[in-house]
């Protein structure tokens, strides 16, 4: 059978995108020929400015090499226009009179410079600023003229302004608007965006009307006039007053066009199924995307349906945006500017150069706008695209994501500021010098990316603006924009909750059953998948669904936690913390009998066993004939307590005694994360009450809960839920709040994500206001526990394969 | 390759293997081989090391024709016993014959492949502490 063919014409980011997605899902499924108007193969157009402005060759910022096209069989037309598309014949025509066959045709023609339509356009020295052929005049106009004027002051403008001025040049920047960049930035940080500028040696003539460029004797330009009669000297006029898509090819050929070749969530022109466009040329939803971000989301999309696998839609993107200059930070997103119906959180430092407005609307962030520090707009984005309430984070919400507590990343709020060998993931371990090598040797633009490759930000998060940074000042553009859907893993397209949702609405019972309702595209799950539908199974279908130990990460399959020599650590439970000379004996026995090299007292106030061979864990359990501390396990670990009122002088509560008595009620809870509780016999919480999931603390008159802390990455001091009189109703709401968690959390999110998400109002309305409905829970809960195993002892109905602790034997 | 390199050594029933799982099989010298069954019942034997810190791949969760390392979830392809992309490394692969529901190993690469790869340690007996300490501790430090 012939192979189809796939012509894309606009040899740019968009449509090469495109084709590598294509050939990453569906390899040879097409012939592809590929037209480009320049004379180059696809390069990083964003990196421009870095290549004006010195700080990169153009060889650098190439993405694909002409090795790429011949390696993956694509005939490449270089230098060669597109000047007819036939759509009867389906063939394209170029200039020179090259003529190319399709099935499918790709267009991806980007965008013209817009020319201001004064006198004197034509003359020499006025260019445009957009491909490698203005780069390239302007660097040599650099080096023979001296005065510059850039008309327009947005984004591209500035960036030309900067490079021309560290190429020699003096250079004014002229702009129609009251301030620089009016459409990313609200007057404040335009101003102080000026004022760094003009330090820098750049002229501005704000709100200034050109009205025609003055040529000298031999046709160059020679200066720029006003309508207020000004006249300004000028060797070089840079255009930079906006783009408009090239769509004169695609309208030409009767496709239908209103700003952009207008096309479907598929990425289809809506005259023509064979015909798709991607990039800055297509209109989706009457909106022509300019950044980079997007243009990949639309790529992405497009090659599922060119693979012919039909998934996949297009619905749109929110942006944000950044300035390509050197030693200036900025950053904006939505509706920065702000009007009547919003309320703004402003924090203004002029002299320091720091600016800060936050934009919001019923009680939800819709703006944001940095100057100076913008460390955190890649979490301001994130608010602003999951649309999450943010009243219990309004007060922090201005100081940024690291003032809500992270650990590890040394307070660091610019990385350009980073040494190369400084630190940027405390985790894994990537200094910057590796996250900015990995970027430019792998060609890497998201942030996905970055983390699949260097691990940096890919485990506890907290870097993750600084990484953004690196991503901008070495790749360009803002690659930090995701879906606000994501999917459980590559197996689904599903998110977490629409799949906890179905296994309830569908009554799945098992993982067989999920996959095939859920059109799962592996035959059995993958190592991110399986754990999590096992949990929801169970968690949905208490003595229902079936337990599958294979979809069990190792620990929760051998009950004992893994450590980085393959041997195991033991953890026996002792209720509320407590233990006695006996099992202290028994203990110390055990350890002198597998000579087990470690003994280390935990933080949850148990004994930790470091180092036992797997062979060697049946025993140790059974000699130590203490219950499982499921220490190991997606579970409650342990409940901490102080001494309380038993002994100590201070105390107010018998914080063990509650301790004990939660811990007996709780334990064998698997849950969609480890959860730790502490009980705390009065207000000096000696047991740490403020940083657990559920957090007690005893009270001259009752017990006061606190719900959602969390030591770890992300320190969070826990929220108070209400205080309670008896010991029966902290029981009752603990158990509400922890069955509720269990129903409704995401596979691995902890309670502080999870109240974070779905709010602490949510979990009132349910825990507290609704006493039957907390009554209910706190039944579910004690009806899915009563029973359950301990795996350390009852082996066959914790469905623990004893074979695993054998070694098999290569018999002779 | 000569006559007494072929034989084949016994090892267990298809079975013994758990379905998605593995087991682990102890040789007379070198670490131990790992052996994987796949859902539609392939058998795979891999040096029980992952490429990049040595985690045991016997214990981690098999999917397809591949396993995610129990320690930091790189994922290696059976067949091959390279590392799935963009993480780069390959472990040790055995033959591995399936007759009758016997499964079977070569003795030849029982005897001689990566038989003297150093074990990975941890704890007292493992890596002096870490670069941090660069010289010994004062012995009231110490406990002594």
């Amino acid at each position: 059978m012939k192979k189809s063919r796939l012509v894309l014409i606009g040899n740019g980011m968009a449509g090469v995108r495109t084709l590598e997605e294509l050939l990453k899902i569906a390899p040879g499924l097409y012939d592809i020929t590929v037209f480009g108007a320049e004379p180059h193969p696809n390069y990083n157009r964003i990196l421009l400015s870095p290549v004006l402005a010195g700080e990169q060759t153009i060889d650098e910022i190439v993405l694909n090499p002409l090795s790429w096209y011949a390696d993956n069989g694509i005939t490449l037309h270089l230098g060669k226009t597109v000047t007819e598309i036939d759509r009867r014949r389906r063939r394209v025509v170029a200039a020179d009179g090259t003529v190319a066959e399709y099935d499918r045709l790709l267009i991806a023609t980007g965008s013209n410079p817009f020319m201001l339509p004064v006198p004197g356009r034509e003359l020499e020295g006025v260019i445009a600023y957009r491909d490698i052929a203005d780069t390239e005049a302007m660097i040599d106009a650099a080096t023979r003229y001296r005065h510059a004027v850039i008309v327009g002051g947005g984004l591209l403008g500035l960036e030309a302004a900067n490079g021309l001025m560290l190429r020699g040049m003096q250079v004014s920047v002229v702009h129609l608007a009251g301030w620089l960049m009016e459409r990313q930035l609200d007057d404040q940080a335009g101003a102080l965006l000026r004022q760094s500028l003009e330090a820098r040696g750049l002229k501005f003539l704000l709100g200034a009307q050109t009205e025609a460029l003055i040529p000298d004797k031999d046709g160059r330009v020679m200066a720029v006039r006003f309508k207020d009669g000004r006249e300004i000297p000028a060797d070089l006029v840079v255009m930079a007053a906006g783009i408009r898509p090239n769509t004169a090819l695609a309208e030409s050929a009767g496709l239908l066009c209103e700003r952009g070749v207008k096309v479907s969530d598929t990425l289809q022109s809506v005259t023509d199924p064979r015909v798709y466009a991607v990039g800055e040329c297509a209109a989706h939803r009457g909106v022509a995307y300019g950044l980079v971000a997007p243009l990949f989301e639309q790529a992405k999309v497009c090659a599922t349906h060119l693979a012919q696998f039909g998934i996949g839609r297009y619905e749109g993107s929110q942006v944000s945006t950044k300035l390509k200059v050197t030693g200036i930070d900025l950053f904006s997103a939505g509706d920065f500017m702000g009007g009547e119906d919003t309320e703004e959180i402003v924090m203004s430092d002029p002299f320091g150069g720091v600016y800060k407005k936050l934009v919001i609307r019923d009680d939800r962030l819709v703006g944001a706008c940095l100057y100076g520090d913008t460390v955190d707009g890649g979490w301001y984005f994130k608010l602003l695209r999951e649309g999450r309430k943010i009243a219990d984070i309004r007060d922090k919400l201005m100081f940024g994501e690291s003032n809500i507590g992270d650990t590890g990343h040394q307070g660091q709020s610019r990385a350009a500021a980073m040494a190369d060998s400084d630190e940027v993931c405390g985790c894994n371990g990537v200094s910057k010098g590796a996250i900015c090598k990995a970027i430019k040797d792998k060609g890497l633009f998201t942030l996905e990316e970055v983390r699949r490759h260097t691990k940096a930000s890919a485990s506890c998060g907290s870097c993750t603006g600084l990484v953004e940074q690196l991503i901008m000042s070495t790749a360009g553009g803002d690659y930090s924009s995701a879906p606000r859907k994501k999917a459980l893993c590559g197996c689904t397209d599903l998110s977490h909750q629409e799949v906890r949702d179905a296994i309830f609405k569908e009554h799945l019972t098992s993982l067989p059953a999920v996959y095939a309702t859920l059109a799962w595209a592996s035959p059995d799950g993958c190592a991110t998948c399986r754990p999590a539908l096992n949990y929801y199974l169970l968690s949905s279908w208490p003595k229902e669904a079936q337990d599958d130990p294979q979809a069990r990460f190792i620990n929760e399959r051998s009950h004992a936690n893994i450590q980085k020599d393959g041997t195991y650590s033991v953890i026996p439970r002792m209720w509320g913390g407590e233990t006695n000379a006996s099992e202290l004996r028994r203990i110390a026995d055990v350890v002198d009998k597998y000579k087990i090299p470690t003994v280390k007292v935990t933080g949850g106030q148990r004994i930790d066993l470091l180092g036992v061979k797997k062979e060697d864990l049946p025993a140790v359990w059974a000699e130590i004939g203490m219950p499982s501390g499921h220490a190991y396990a997606k579970a409650l670990r342990t409940v901490k307590t102080c001494v309380g009122s038993e002994w100590c002088r201070m105390g107010t509560q018998d914080s063990t005694h509650m301790g004990k008595a939660l811990e007996r009620a709780l334990w064998r809870m698997y849950a969609p994360h480890k959860v730790k509780l502490a009980v705390s016999g009065c207000p000096r919480n000696c047991a740490e009450s403020g940083i657990k999931d559920v957090g007690i603390i005893g009270v001259d008159s009752g017990w006061e809960l606190y719900i959602a802390g969390n030591g770890g990455i992300k320190t969070e001091v826990a929220q108070f839920l209400c205080k309670v009189k008896t010991a029966d109703e902290v029981l009752e709401v603990s158990g509400a709040f922890l069955q509720l968690y269990r129903k409704e959390g995401w596979y691995l999110e902890r309670t502080c994500h999870y109240v974070g998400r779905v709010g602490m109002d949510h979990v009132k309305r349910r825990v507290l206001d609704d006493a039957e409905g907390r009554r209910a829970l706190w039944a579910e809960l004690q009806f899915a526990l009563d029973g359950e195993p301990d795996p350390w002892f009852d082996f066959d109905r914790a469905k623990v394969d004893l074979r695993q602790f054998n070694a098999l034997e290569a018999a002779r | 390759m000569s006559e007494q390199q072929q034989v084949w050594t016994r090892v267990c029933r298809v079975d013994e293997i758990p379905r998605l799982g593995a087991r682990r099989v102890q040789r007379a010298q070198g670490p131990q081989v790992a052996l994987f069954r796949t859902a539609d019942d392939a058998v795979y034997a891999l040096l029980d090391r992952c490429p990049h810190r040595a985690g045991p791949l016997s214990q981690g969760i098999v999917f397809g024709a591949a396993v995610a390392c129990p320690l930091h979830n790189w994922t290696i392809e059976l067949a091959s016993g390279c590392a799935r992309g963009p993480d780069e490394g390959t472990t040790p692969r055995f033959a591995v014959r399936v007759e009758g529901g016997e499964v079977a190993l070569l003795q030849s690469e029982l005897d001689t492949v990566a038989i003297d790869v150093e074990p990975v340690r941890a704890g007292p007996c493992g890596p002096a502490l870490g670069s941090t300490w660069s010289s010994p501790l004062p012995p009231s430090a110490r406990g002594e």
